[in-house]
Order: C-alpha cells, then structure tokens, then sequence
C-alpha cells in the first residue's frame, strides 16, 4: 500500500526535465536524485518526503530512454507516478526499476497539490482520505506486477537465472 | 477476411503466435544496440546473475554520444565497456569515430527490412525507414534481452499517415514530418506504429525517410516505418551481402486513423521553444536574433543535409553575431563531404566542423548554450535545458533554415536568401 503527499504537475513533463542530460554521467543515484525535476521545480529534490507520489497529466516522461528518470524519481522518495497518459519508454523503465505507474486521467485531474493519497496498486484503487474520494482505475497485467512486486526488472531476472 | 498490418506481421513472426493489437506478447529479437549506456546495461546484466549474451551476432554497440570522451567518468565508461566487448568478443563493436548510432546502423547492413531491432535509444524508430519494426527500450530491459534474446511487447494499433504531393523547393521532409508532430501533438501517437506513404514519402531518398521515422518517437510512436522499395534495396544491397524479406500491411488491415497531408504548399516550418510540436510556418518567427546554430544528429546530419547547407552558404559567410557548429552523422558522411568539397565549403563560410557524433545535441558537450542564449538547430528535441542552460531558448528547423538564418543571424526563411 502507497501512501504519500501529491506533487502535482502539468502535461509532458519530458525526461530532460526529469534529469537533464548534463547529470547523466553521474552514476551515483543520491546525487542523480539531487537533480530530479531540477529544471521544472528547483526545490522538488529537497521538499520530496519518502512515499510522496508524483501526479501529472498527459505525456508524462516523454523524451528519451534515459533510464535515469525514474531511478531518480524513485531514489528521491517517490513510491508512484500518477498520470492521465505515459510515454511509453518511461513507463516501461519505470516497472523495470520497480516504480509503480498508473494511468488514470480521473486521479490525474481531481487531484491537488498537497492532497494526501493511499493508493493500492494491485487492486486499482486510490483514495483520498480527507475528502472521502475513491477512485477506480485498471491494474497492471500479471506479469507487471510481478515485476513490481520482486522489486523491478533485475531481482526479477535474478530469481528467473538462478531457478 | 481482415489482412495484417506491418506491426502485427512482424510481432507475430517474432512471438511465433498471432499477435493483435493490445496483446501482450514475448519476442524474439532480431538486433539489440546500445551505445554508451551499455554501462548500465552492463551493470544490470552482472546483477542478474546472467554471464552470457544469447547470441553475440545479434548485438551491436557503439559509441556516439559524448565522443572523444568529455570528462574522466565517460572515459572510464569507455574502458569500462571495450573490455566487455572484448571479453564478451562481440563482433559488432564500433568505437568512437563511426558516428552516431541511428545512421551506424544502418550503414553497417544491422537494420534489415521486417527485421525485429531494440535500442537503448528513444531514436531506434529511425530503423522504421528500412521497414524494420524498430523501438526504443530502456537499459534494464536490454540487459533481459542479452541474457534471454527476449522480450515483451504490446502490440501496436497502426496509424497512417499519407504526404501527397511533392515538397517545393528547399522545403524538407524535416519540414514535413515538423507540420505533422505540430498536428497530431506529442503524444497523437502514443504507442501506435505509424507508416508513412504517399507520393511525398516516395519521392524521398532514404535520407530523408530516416527524418520521418527518426522524429515519429517526437510524436509518442513505437515505431514509425517507411515500406522498402528500389531505393531502400539499392541502398542496402551497396551495405550488405544479407538477404531479407520485405513485410508490409495488406490493406485491407485495420488501423486506428488516417492522417493525410497536402505537402506541395508548405513552406519552411520551425518548432518553437520548449516543444517539438509547438509548430508554426517559419513567418512566424522570422528575424529572431540567433546565437548558435547547429546542423548534425541523427535526424540531419547526413549528406543531403550539408549539401542543403552548402547550397544555401556557398560563397558566403555567416553573420558575425553567431557560431555554426556542423557534426556529420558518421565517418562515411564525414569521409564523402570531405571528398566532394561540401566541408571545404562549410568552413570557409564560417562553420566549425566538429567529429561524427551527437555533438551538442543532448547538451553534453561540443557547444554548450548559455544563459540567455537562442539556438537554432536540425536536431529533434528543444526541451528546457536540452543543450545546456535551461534558461536558454531551442528552434528545430530544417538544414537549410538552419543555414540560412546562419547566413543574417537570425531566424530567415531559406527561399528569400
Ligand atoms: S544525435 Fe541526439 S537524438 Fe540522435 S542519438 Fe544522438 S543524442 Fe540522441
């Protein structure tokens, strides 16, 4: 179960404004995570408290394949990317780093900056406590879950190498 | 019955089922390449206990991105990634000096048409103008294909989108495939496979098809294909002793929406800062002072593009107010305009020649963009901070727009120069 503070956000929020590529030669995820949002909310990296979920709108993570977003996204705290549509690399990348990632236009518009949120991944469920909102959206397939679940794509592969 | 589109053709050959729109299927890889990020593919493989690549013909990696190495840490990942190639004894290894890795490719006979190719790159899509069905992946993922020659796919709805007519005189299909992101938006095909046709995707040469397919990710697609025909063949045969099979939609396939598009009254188009498909007809910013402008990437960096530029500066020389920087694509680019004299050109008119790569495009290096300053440039993307400040302002425009507003130091239509 997910529970956190919501940093809300417009449509096509873009990798480069997630990590700039002029960080990416640092491979250090504490000091990439430093950076995160840098460029589209220069306090984001400071403010982001551990379990706080990221809402924006259509397009979110468009841009390149930089892996680095979502690493960066999910070291500084972030335990799910709440959004009306993803691009489709960031989306994959994020279930391959075990970020959580969930489409639902509903959530991506109803939502405020500052609401608090629980939300249930498995089951497509997110509530706002204060003012008793629930919404539906799709779960995840299976498989993705299970990615998830084992923590992303690597302790995914690990289990599958060693069986 | 209902005939198959492309994208359903090649998924289903590759996942050895009948794969529709919105399935989720396993597939098999034909060609995965990665550049410098093999770094990171490298660490993931390692992690998941995985020690042998599936098959060692069917990688590829290259350097391109921020070559010669800019700083100590790219270095070490350089060294850190030859010594895998070489203890992995992966055949196609090309370091830096090749070029960038959409146009390697390619030249290297690795983008078969109807062929199955994964790139840590959100650009793979430029392979679609070989008629491969070709997408970006991120590393993590890479690392389960080396170590399993698989991967899941959800396959693609299709989107068409028909150019009639031919582009008029220094007008290009980067001009063309801008209108068209300016359009359909930056997500108006999320996760759909876009084919290209009409009289205007025709009369390209291969170069220019790579444009249309290069900036189809600009417009959220996972793949954006061109169907081969003569020139595709030609220009592959001169590459490759291999031999392919063609595969293309039937036409009685379903596909999503038809997107048609008159080209013969288009002018010269520009995106306007922050976003590729903030689009307007080049009237419309004219005369922006200039302060860098760029010509190269994996979008403009072939030969056509700097003979565009050299038509447009020949005998000239650019404003004083600005700098034109020019990367060719690859070493073969780079070694043919050398020979014709297009470089010789370029540089007497004021342009400084820089080695095959990515150059400033990802704003890491080569040309960085100050605080303030205003860049026009061929690439793909003008992002925030892309090409360094994020308070600096980016302008994709075509080869020759580039050139021409290199030649007044600002932002010129290249039909009145
Ligand atoms: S030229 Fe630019 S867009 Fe193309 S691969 Fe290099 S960094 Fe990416």
């Amino acid at each position: 179960m997910i529970e956190g503070r919501v940093w809300k956000y417009g449509d096509h929020v873009n990798t480069d404004l997630i990590i700039p590529g002029r960080y990416l030669d640092d491979y250090d995820l504490r000091s990439l995570a430093a950076h995160v949002m840098e460029d589209l909310d220069p306090s984001f990296s400071k403010k982001v408290r551990h379990g706080d979920v990221v809402v924006a709108g259509r397009n979110f993570g468009c841009g390149s394949s930089r892996e680095q977003a979502p690493v960066a996204l999910k070291h500084a705290g972030v335990s799910a990317v709440v959004a009306g549509s993803f691009a489709r690399i960031f989306y994959r990348n994020a279930i391959n780093v075990g970020l959580p990632v969930i489409v639902c236009p509903e959530a991506a518009s109803r939502l405020v900056d500052g609401d608090i949120v629980v939300i249930d991944v498995e089951e497509g469920v997110l509530v706002r406590p204060s003012s008793h909102t629930r919404i539906e959206f799709k779960p995840l397939p299976g498989f993705l879950l299970e990615i998830l679940s084992d923590g992303g794509l690597v302790p995914h592969m690990k289990k599958r190498c060693l069986k | 019955m209902r005939g198959m589109t492309f994208a359903e053709k090649v998924l289903s050959r590759a996942s050895g089922r009948q794969a529709s729109p919105g399935d989720i299927v396993n597939a098999r890889i034909d060609m995965a390449m990665s550049h410098e990020n093999s770094l990171l593919v490298m660490k993931a493989f390692g992690e998941m206990g995985a020690s042998k690549i599936w098959d060692s013909s069917k990688v590829t990696i290259l350097f391109d991105h921020r070559i010669p190495a800019n700083t100590v840490k790219t270095a070490e990942g350089h060294k850190a990634i030859r010594e895998f190639v070489r203890g992995a004894g992966l055949p196609n290894f090309y370091d830096m000096g090749e070029g960038i890795c959409h146009q390697v490719m390619p030249e290297k006979g690795l983008t078969l048409p109807g062929t199955l190719i994964v790139g840590t790159d959100s650009h793979t899509t430029t392979y679609g103008a070989f008629g491969a069905f070709a997408t970006g992946i991120g590393a993590t993922e890479m690392a389960a294909v080396w170590a399993t020659g698989e991967l899941w796919l959800r396959v693609p709805e299709t989107l068409r989108v028909r150019m009639n007519g031919t582009l008029s005189n220094r007008v290009s299909p980067k001009d063309a495939i801008l209108h068209i992101i300016g359009d359909i938006g930056a997500d108006g095909a999320d996760y759909a496979c876009v084919e290209f046709s009409g009289e205007s995707v025709d009369s390209m040469s291969v170069a220019g098809r790579m444009v249309l397919s290069n900036m189809s990710t600009e417009m959220g697609a996972k793949a954006g294909v061109v169907f081969p025909d003569g020139k595709t063949n030609e220009w592959l045969s001169l590459r490759t002793k291999k031999k392919w099979e063609v595969v293309s939609s039937d036409s009685s396939a379903a596909v999503k929406d038809i997107f048609e598009y008159e080209m013969s009254d288009m002018g010269p188009q520009v995106a306007r800062p922050h976003r590729v498909d903030d689009v307007v007809p080049i009237e419309e910013v004219e005369g922006r002072p200039i302060d860098q402008a760029f010509i190269g990437s994996c979008t403009n960096g072939r030969m056509e593009d700097l003979q565009a530029a050299r038509e447009v500066l020949r005998g000239r020389k650019i404003s004083e107010s600005l700098r034109l920087i020019i990367a060719p694509a690859s070493r073969e680019t780079y070694l043919d305009a050398l020979e014709n004299g297009v470089l010789a050109d370029l540089v007497r008119s004021g342009a400084v020649i820089i080695n095959p790569g990515c150059g400033p495009c990802l704003g890491a290096h080569q040309g960085l963009l100050a605080q303030g300053e205003r860049c026009i440039s061929t690439t793909n993307r003008n992002f925030k901070g892309r090409m360094g400040s994020p308070d600096a302002e980016i302008y994709l425009a075509s080869p020759a727009t580039v050139a021409a507003s290199a030649l007044r130091g600002e932002i010129t239509d290249p039909r009145e120069v």
